[in-house]
């Protein structure tokens, strides 16, 4: 009985502690790591997976076959000591490892729960294993199976849909006021760290033309350049305002820097267009009183955190309903796993079977010489149909749900009451 | 015979605007994306059985059916669903058509509980400015109808961000933009069929009474509604109005539309108070 087993062993953002996991992080892509794997002995379909809040290997082994250690070795190499990496690594098998793949695909085992990017990773990690021939059936079947829990879950839930970093909110108000942040103009006030995530975000999102206000020009420029924008002073500020519609303030200024006051004219000038500020800086830059004007919008660090809190409690409820979706598509997958244990058992008795009938058709068949071809059909037929007639219940009860947990006994016990030969 | 189908098709417009309105309310709550398409394939149809009870009584009467308090609201109801629809086919703005469909219905509802009786024309009427004039203010008055709805959900999506308190409307309803877009489209398109409906109304007074324009309440009543919304429009155009104005503008323009369609005829009576 070829058994296989499905192992996974990985460190993961939960229990590993960044510094352990620098070490591990597989820097020189995938090509190295995957022919280092292949040396490893026992193991059958192999596959990797590394991020910055993960590193994971899967494989298939034949039963038995001990191969947890030099996985282990493999993927701590000499960074620690085995006592060392017990406390971080975990491991899992068969219907257990299967679950965890799928959680970890379908985003519910991430940073943050529901963030698209690990599907893209996992894929990608896919393709390099799968065009180097690392992976076979199982493995194949096991990591597209996946991809397509991934989706299911992405259509039958909200998960990916809420926004729980405070960026990804400010991402999402502004889509809520400009319907598209494409081509939208964003200004920076202050040119600190959180000003360049943010704009990171919106830039990725599809803004164009960044421009930097500081209150140093040199630290302004150098920001300007990474997103191609340009720089002023504080001076222009108020003249930037009739034409940007984003503006992130961020400064270290002790007081406000923008009043009611100042933006009302300014929005006889913009016709009205929206204005939507984000300030981030504390204590705070822009007058709380902005987001009294009409088609001005103003968020402080509060809202968004606000938004964010609000997020992760809707976002725990679609958890729970993902999760759901995880189980259900392990167990599928664990009976088909199971099915494929019994596959040749099944096929064996089919041709032990088989050989019988022929065998006796064919010492019967020659002395019957008053039969004619239709009647010798029939013959044949009625011997056949008797023979799978008397298989049907034994098969049934191969494929009943006692024989699918993987227990091998019980499919040796098959075997061996049919006298099927002991598996090679 | 034909005033049995005719009376089967009222029946079957109320049931299935009742369904598309249901369905639609059940997708936005749920917000499964297969429950819109099924929703927009109803609201689909009773567009269709709308059109087609209008031909029946148009068949039976002989005459464009818009006069009685019931044909007109049937034609009113019409004319949203199909401008609508029409809109939808341009492009889609999240959640709409959950609030277009209950308007549909609330004004069939209306239709429902008014005489359908058919009434004899009145002479001053048998004239083909009838379907001219009547139809195209019934047309501003959908497109009207379509800019209120806009302006509620602008109201209710700019108050939960202006609130920062997000509740139920927040992520369902769509990016102020898009409602305030849908605000501008739907006011010009219904501005210049009501400028329109003014228009051929004033000459068909001219041919019927002899005189363009007579300060019956129900044309002053217009001339008011298109002055609301004529300054909207010059305001958007030159100022930059937008947003919260604009949307509550439309929500005044509506009120008045309503006026003139109903106030008018109960409180003041006038020329235009032909059947009760």
């Amino acid at each position: 009985m070829p058994t296989e087993m499905i192992l996974l062993l990985g460190v993961n953002h939960k229990k590993t502690p960044l510094a352990v996991r620098e070490k591990l992080a597989l820097s020189s892509g995938y090509d190295e790591p995957l022919q280092a794997l292949a040396k490893v002995e026992g193991i059958k379909e192999y596959y990797l997976l590394s991020t910055c809040n993960r590193v994971e290997v899967l494989v298939s082994v034949e039963e038995g076959a001990d191969v947890q250690l030099s996985l282990a070795r493999f993927l701590f190499g000499d960074a620690l000591s085995p006592e060392e990496f017990q406390k971080y690594l975990y491991c899992y098998r068969d219907s257990e490892a299967v679950h965890h793949l799928f959680m970890v695909a379908a985003s519910l085992d991430s940073m943050i729960v529901g963030e698209s990017q690990i599907l893209g990773q996992l894929k990608e990690a896919y393709r390099f294993a799968a065009e180097k021939k690392c992976t076979g059936p199982i493995l194949n079947r096991l990591l597209h199976k996946s991809f397509s829990v991934a989706k299911r879950v992405r259509s039958e839930t909200q998960i990916g849909s809420s926004a729980v970093s405070i960026s990804y909110a400010a991402i999402e108000l502004a889509k809520k006021i400009f319907g598209s942040i494409e081509k939208k103009r964003v200004l920076l006030i202050g040119a600190g760290e959180m000003a360049e995530l943010a704009a990171e975000h919106l830039v990725g999102n599809g803004a164009t033309d960044v421009v930097v206000c500081n209150r140093t020009l040199q630290r302004a420029l150098d920001l300007a350049k990474r997103f191609n924008g340009s720089a002023v002073g504080l001076d222009e500020l108020h003249e930037q305002l009739e034409r940007v519609d984003i503006i992130v303030s961020s400064t270290g200024a002790p007081g406000i820097i923008l009043n009611r006051d100042d933006v009302k004219p300014i929005m006889r000038e913009r016709r009205n267009k929206p204005l939507f500020f984000i300030d981030i800086a504390v204590p705070r830059d822009l007058d709380p009183a902005l987001n009294d004007l009409e088609n001005v919008y103003l968020y402080d660090i509060d809202d968004l955190n606000n938004v964010v809190e609000l997020n992760k409690a809707e976002r725990d409820k679609e958890a729970i309903k993902a999760g759901r979706i995880v189980d259900e598509e392990a167990l599928k997958f664990k009976d088909w796993l199971a099915g494929l244990g019994i596959t040749p058992t099944i096929a064996d008795l089919r041709k032990k079977a088989n050989t019988m009938v022929r065998m006796e058709l064919d010492r019967t068949l020659p002395r019957l010489t008053s039969l004619s071809d239709n009647e010798r059909k029939s013959v044949e037929k009625m011997a056949h149909s008797i023979a799978s007639r008397l298989l049907h219940d034994p098969m049934l009860f191969l494929k009943s749900e006692s024989c699918k947990d993987q227990s091998s006994m019980k499919v040796d016990l098959f075997r061996s009451v049919f006298d099927l030969e002991k598996k090679e | 015979m034909l005033s049995e189908v005719n009376y089967l098709l009222f029946n079957a417009v109320l049931l299935v605007s009742f369904v598309a309105c249901s369905v639609y309310l059940v997708f936005f709550f749920s917000q499964k994306e297969h429950l819109r398409r099924i929703a927009r394939i109803i609201f689909l149809s009773s567009g269709v059985l709308q059109t087609l009870y209008i031909l029946s009584r148009y068949l039976i009467a002989g005459y464009t059916p818009i006069t009685s308090q019931h044909e007109a609201v049937t034609f009113f109801a019409w004319s949203v669903t199909w401008g609508y629809l029409s809109f939808h086919w341009r492009y889609t703005v999240k959640n709409f058509g959950t609030f277009v469909s209950i308007l549909v219905f609330i004004m069939l509802i209306i239709a429902a509980i008014a005489s359908r009786a058919f009434q004899p024309l009145a002479p001053a009427l048998q004239s083909l400015w009838l379907p001219v004039h009547a139809g195209v203010s019934v047309m501003a008055y959908g497109f009207l109808a379509l800019a209120f709805c806009g302006g509620l959900m602008y109201l209710l999506q700019e108050r939960e961000l202006k609130s920062k308190r997000f509740g139920f409307f927040f992520s369902r309803l769509p990016s102020l933009e898009s409602l305030d877009q849908l605000n501008s489209h739907c006011l010009t398109i219904g501005f210049v069929f009501l400028t329109l409906g003014i228009i051929t109304g004033s000459a068909w007074a001219r041919q019927a009474w002899g005189t363009y324009w007579q300060w019956d309440p129900k044309e002053t009543w217009s001339l008011i509604t298109w002055f609301l919304y004529a300054a909207q429009i010059h305001q958007r155009l030159t100022k930059g109005w937008r947003g919260k104005r604009a949307a509550v503008m439309a929500i005044v323009g509506f009120c008045s539309v309503l006026f003139t369609l109903w106030g008018v005829t109960f409180l003041l009576g006038g020329v235009h108070s032909y059947a009760n």
